[in-house]
């Protein structure tokens, strides 16, 4: 079941986004709502999309059920502002964000955590 | 071309593309500006209750629909405004040029600048009750801030924290009465008048601020679970200070038809000098920039084609 209306693909279960951490070396998935404090992640996301093809972005519904992997990640603990985003290099948490971030705390996480930009 | 795709940019865009002028938004945030930032728009004429992200969105389709091109999240690093033709220069190294430019750079919420404060964003500190208040269910906030966010904010905290502790740096609150009599009635919110946040603390999440008692000088440190602040917008203009003129809250100064004091250079929206800022007056705003935009074009092209017949 879809909780969120953005033009990124929206991970639905918890097996979903262990398939997609396992088959993609880099994946960030950004956990929110559609409120104001995450709607700027997924903008920045989406115009990321098409520059970083060595990341592999995509939403998932802070609401979903299934999105417990992420909330009750060890690496969450503590978070108190939306969207949870994550960051996954070959499997593993590579970091983690709480509240909103722009496009340049966005790259410079993407640079430090995952390959250069191609 | 539009600086800025919040309610005045995109309406900007959106009458300009119509207009069969090509147009460029170039957007340093997300599209959608303080629009996203609502929860719910009802009272948007001809619009039943929205959500503000659903209305951002709809607005830029329409403006792309009419072959409007939007770039957001990008750096502007510089511009040069006068002349005929307008050049903006992105930090990446690409640059834009137009023969007309509208400024529409927003706001945003302004933060307190003070120690801890980018420490603790997103592990006590928020701007945003609607988003984040259920973090605080059970717990004790403060929110910084008199205007009618933050009281109305307050209030709205109470479904989840015991306690809300109002700060506010006056002995008086600028919010409308109902809104104030709404938190003093409210038995879960108190007060500390004269008062502002001057540090935030804790080990790994917030535990503690540090309050001045303004008149006497005196700190005091408040035990807290979270910080709410609501101490109201500036404009986005820091970047074009020195380049058009700006008032002393560094709003842009227009004249009815929005024109700045650089020729072929209009603003509009929540950064000119203005006294109501809501999406509607936005709309207007960029309604009118757009037209002046296009008056000044045409207005060009007839003195230039003026100028070509006389040498001809």
């Amino acid at each position: 079941m879809k909780f969120l209306q953005t033009n990124l693909p929206e991970v639905e279960t918890a097996a979903e986004l262990e398939k997609m951490i396992e088959e993609n070396e880099n994946v960030m998935v950004c956990c929110g709502r559609m409120g104001p404090m995450c709607m700027p992640v997924y903008d920045v996301m989406e115009e990321l999309e098409d520059e970083r093809e060595d990341v592999k972005f995509a939403v998932m519904g802070f609401d979903n059920p299934e999105a417990a992997i992420i909330r009750n990640a060890p690496e969450t603990n503590g978070f108190m502002g939306l969207p949870f985003t994550m960051y996954y290099k070959n499997g593993k948490v590579a970091h983690a964000t709480s509240s909103i971030q722009n496009m340049q705390q966005i790259t410079s996480i993407l640079d430090e955590q995952f390959a250069e930009k191609v | 071309m539009i600086i800025g795709a919040g309610a005045a940019g995109l309406t900007a865009g959106i009458y300009a593309s119509r207009a069969k002028l090509s147009t460029l938004i170039l957007n340093e945030g997300a599209v959608g500006g303080q629009m996203v930032l609502t929860e719910e728009i009802a009272n948007y004429p001809g619009v039943p209750s929205t959500k503000g992200y659903m209305l951002a969105n709809t607005m830029k389709q329409q403006a792309k629909s009419f072959g409007c091109k939007i770039k957001s999240n990008v750096k502007i690093a510089r511009y040069n405004l006068e002349g005929d033709i307008k050049e903006v220069e992105l930090e990446d190294g690409r640059s834009f040029t137009a023969r007309t430019i509208i400024l529409t750079p927003g706001g945003r919420p302004r933060s307190l600048s003070i120690p801890g404060e980018n420490q603790f964003k997103g592990t006590g500190i928020s701007y945003c009750a609607t988003c984040d208040g259920d973090f605080f269910t059970g717990k004790e906030v403060v929110v910084v801030g008199g205007g009618n966010s933050a009281l109305e904010e307050a209030v709205a905290l109470t479904q989840f924290a015991t306690k809300v502790t109002i700060v506010h740096q006056f002995d008086h609150f600028q919010a409308f009465k109902h809104a104030v009599e709404e938190a003093q009635k409210n038995p879960k919110i108190e007060f500390i008048m004269e008062s502002e946040l001057r540090g935030f603390y804790g080990n790994g999440k917030l535990e503690n601020v540090d309050i001045e008692h303004l008149p006497t000088g005196k700190m005091s440190s408040l035990k807290t679970d979270g910080t709410f602040i609501f101490v109201g917008y500036q404009p986005n203009t820091e970047s074009l200070d020195g380049l058009v003129k700006l008032n002393e809250r560094k709003e842009i100064v227009v004249d009815t038809d929005l024109k700045t004091n650089i020729e072929g250079v209009f603003a509009a929206g929540d950064c000119i000098t203005k006294k109501y800022r809501q999406v509607t007056t936005a709309v207007a705003d960029g309604t009118i920039s757009a037209l002046s935009a296009g008056k000044y074009l045409s207005e060009k092209q007839v003195k230039q084609e003026e100028i070509l017949e006389e040498q001809l």
